[in-house]
């Protein structure tokens, strides 16, 4: 028996116990949760989209634990919070990139974006975003070249003569109003389209999506509220001669949306955490990705609209600041009229 | 009407340890019983007895100096020291300290009254004040005051009988052993306030409390059942729960027109009141991974809590952690020859597997689970910014006092950030400097 005079005790604040969902098994359940996804893009595009994945997802986590190193910080290699991003960076990008172009977003998206802010729950952009922003402006021709579903590009050195296209959001239709040939709803719904290597197939990012939410990963609010904003705002102002179903589904399934609001608007560090700040960061980047499809220089808007609405998460939770519990609306009104009739009283 | 509270969490409950074991007085009295004079919300007691006086179990030992309750001797004997001793609530605290003769011999200046029906309110409130009663459910506030502050605008009476805290079924065990005890007890209190409605709150992990308990009931007392979430039994949120009234920031239940009784305190009304004993012992539940035979007991106050654990047969495991009341807002001990009190419901014993995770320079993710689970309507992550900057005005101005450090968003937390802790360091900072405000402000007003 254990003596009960000598034993060490801990002593702590309460609460004494602890949820078993610990920051590593939220970031492995979006890697989980991408699975089905890098499964559409490894069928369409080829083993090559495994080994862009994975060399991404390499290259975050050397960059993360050498900085970390570098600058003499305590690891933090073991979140996995690199790997997501690492994932997400190279699902963003054309399956054909340069493996060395996609290491430099890597770099500038965990070194510059992620780590100078003060690493984990510090950045003010998602990382991944952050880094495809860096990379559209510096290597514009490389990530704008679409690879077409089932032309594998090859593993070691990506020959992209003839096996590329427009997607179903190059600028001949979007901006003009007119929608592919040859491409239908249901291409667009299951991946068989050009694009980015992760977003291609909606029908996978869905599941992904609803995993995340049944799994209580994240909240369904921001993608509920984001692509809903989009699919109200084009299912009323359809462009060209296409019916507003079909013009709302092409949106809907078209581009990054689905990645973008179940994987890159959810992200913990860089989205509002009040109801009310969740659901107006959702409309915001609904609306503005809209407005860069329709009115916008580029022809693809959801990863700029998330990155906007990313700087204006402290003032969305401020908007959204829970209303106080004890407080009615007669109290309200009464505080007010008191502080309106103390500033009279002062002016007077 | 809201039927629910936002927010909370739900815990493993470890109920089954000790949910159905019966109550049973401790196999070996202890040899010396400590009381001490801090029992209660308020201030502490002065004692009425002096060194080498003998008592007797019931005898009036300490009188309230100010907001308070009396204390009785929980054992029979002579009163060996009157000194500081190590007190739950962490330090030490002035203590009677009894040398028990084993004898049990009782007498009370209380006397029965199984005819309660004819006292006066009055009447009833002062036996309630003069058994010593005070909130059993943790805080403490003494009973008599609760009643007579309330008298006149309360119109809801509560039983707290959810007992949302894991690990714990003392309440449990005491509404199915003496389920007939809580109900006499409430009827008194329904009568002191001349209300004829009273509603008994029980989270739905107990049924057979909840079945039992409503083949008691009897009209007027409505069995209330709760969906099984922490904090439940939290006071302001069990008022939402079964009125829909939200209790003002800074008030009390009876802003709201309610007042809330453990079930514990109802029955201790019932012994007082009809059967004429003060409070003097109370249901333990002894239990946690580390004790070898985790049990329910009836425990004489001031019992010592090395005393308690060798009733449980002793650890089985190396505790990381001994605790007085629950998992979640539970006081860790350092010291485990410190005594039992009025408002002790447990004693838990953890092992390193059960106890919290420890992270150093934990990293908040923002992912916002602590502003969903924040029954209150707080925003914790937001809260502990500020708090970390030491930034207390704006900390006060996301309404940090209204913070009931029930520990939700810390057990939710996935990166282990220690919340509770630095709003509690928040809390009295934001007082400190409230005080030292007003202190200038009275000097400055001097001057002119």
């Amino acid at each position: 028996m254990i003596d009960t005079k000598n034993v060490k005790l801990s002593v702590a604040s309460s609460p004494h116990v602890c949820s078993p969902v610990a920051t590593r098994n939220l970031m492995l359940d979006v890697l989980i949760a991408l699975v089905p996804a890098l499964c559409a893009a490894v069928y369409f595009f080829g083993p090559r989209a495994l080994t862009m994945t994975a060399v991404s997802v390499l290259g975050c986590e050397f960059f993360e634990w050498g900085y970390r190193k570098l600058m003499k910080k305590p690891s933090a290699a073991g979140d996995l919070s690199a790997a997501v991003t690492g994932v997400l960076l190279a699902f963003v990008c054309p399956v054909s990139l340069p493996y060395w172009t996609l290491l430099i977003g890597d770099f500038f998206a965990i070194v510059v974006v992620k780590q100078l802010f003060g690493g984990l729950g510090q950045n003010f952009m998602n990382p991944a975003l952050g880094g495809r922003a860096f990379l559209m402006m510096s290597y514009p021709v490389a990530m704008t070249t679409w690879v077409l579903p089932g032309k594998w590009a090859g593993i070691v050195g990506a020959n992209v003569d003839g096996i590329t296209g427009a997607t179903p959001l190059s600028n001949d239709f979007m901006h003009s109003g007119l929608l592919p040939t040859g491409v239908t709803v249901k291409d667009m719904f299951v991946g068989n389209i050009g694009g980015c290597l992760g977003e291609i197939s909606a029908l996978m990012l869905i599941i992904g999506g609803v995993y995340l939410i049944w799994r209580g990963t994240i909240r369904a609010r921001v993608p509920v509220a984001f692509i809903g904003t989009v699919a109200v705002l084009t299912f009323l102002f359809p462009k060209g001669g296409v019916g507003n179903v079909d013009w709302m589904l092409y949106n809907l399934f078209g581009g990054g949306l689905m990645l973008g609001a179940f994987f890159m608007a959810t992200d913990y560090v860089t989205s509002p955490v009040t109801k009310m700040g969740e659901i107006y960061f959702g409309i915001g980047c609904g609306l503005l990705t809209v407005f860069i499809r329709y009115f916008g220089g580029y022809p693809e808007g959801v990863s700029y609209a998330i990155l906007i609405m990313n700087v204006c998460v402290w003032l969305l939770d401020k908007a959204g600041k829970p209303a106080r519990f004890g407080v009615t609306k007669e109290m309200k009104a009464k505080a007010k009229a008191d502080k309106k009739a103390a500033k009279e009283g002062a002016a007077k | 009407m809201k039927l629910s509270f936002y927010g909370g969490v739900h815990p493993n409950e470890h109920k089954e340890l000790t949910c159905t074991k019966a109550v049973e007085p401790l196999r070996e009295a202890p040899a010396q019983v400590a009381l001490s004079m801090s029992m209660h919300v308020g201030a502490p007691c002065a004692p009425v007895v002096q060194v080498g006086d003998q008592v007797t179990v019931g005898q009036k030992i300490a009188a309230p100096t100010g907001l308070g309750a009396p204390i009785h001797a929980s054992v029979s004997g002579k009163v060996v020291a009157i000194e500081p001793r190590p007190s739950c609530g962490g330090g030490k605290m002035m203590a009677v300290v009894i040398e028990n003769d084993f004898q049990n011999t009782f007498a009370s200046e209380l006397t029965p009254h199984p005819d309660y029906e004819k006292l006066t309110a009055e009447e009833i409130i002062d036996i309630i004040k003069e058994a010593g009663i005070t909130g059993m459910g943790g805080a403490g506030f003494p009973t008599h005051v609760k009643i007579s502050s309330g008298i006149g605008k309360v119109d809801t009476l509560i039983v707290n009988a959810a007992e949302c805290e894991p690990y714990l079924t003392s309440d449990h065990r005491l509404m199915l052993e003496s389920g007939e005890r809580i109900i006499q007890g409430l009827k008194i209190l329904m009568k002191t306030f001349a209300l004829d409605k009273a509603y008994i709150g029980i989270e739905d992990n107990k049924p057979d409390a909840i079945e039992h308990m409503k083949s008691l009931a009897g009209d007027g007392i409505e069995i209330v059942v709760c969906r099984t979430r922490y904090p439940q039994g939290a006071e302001k949120q069990l008022i939402q729960r079964i009125t829909g009234r939200e209790v003002p920031p800074g008030g009390l239940p009876a802003h709201v027109g309610c007042a809330v009784f453990n079930a514990s305190t109802a029955a201790a009304v019932y012994d007082a009141v009809v059967e004429g004993k003060p409070l003097t012992q109370r249901i333990v539940t002894l239990t946690g991974g580390a004790l070898a035979e985790p049990r329910n007991v009836l425990v004489p106050f001031g019992t010592p809590i090395e005393h308690l654990i060798r009733e449980a047969g002793g650890f089985k495991e190396t505790p990381d952690r001994v605790m007085v009341g629950g998992p979640m807002m539970g006081i860790a001990q350092y010291d485990l020859s410190a005594c039992t009190i009025k408002g002790n419901n447990g004693i838990l014993c953890m092992t390193r597997a059960e106890a919290a995770e420890h992270v150093d320079n934990a990293t908040c993710i923002r992912c916002g689970r602590c502003v969903n689970v924040c029954p209150m309507h707080l925003t914790p992550v937001y809260m502990h910014m500020y708090a970390e900057k030491r930034m207390w005005d704006e900390a006060e101005g996301l309404n940090l006092m209204d913070c009931i450090e029930c520990g939700s968003c810390n057990y939710i937390c996935p990166a282990r950030v220690p919340l509770v802790q630095s709003f509690r360091m928040a809390k009295f900072e934001i007082r400190t400097l409230a005080m030292k405000r007003k202190a200038a402000a009275e000097k400055e007003a001097k001057k002119a």
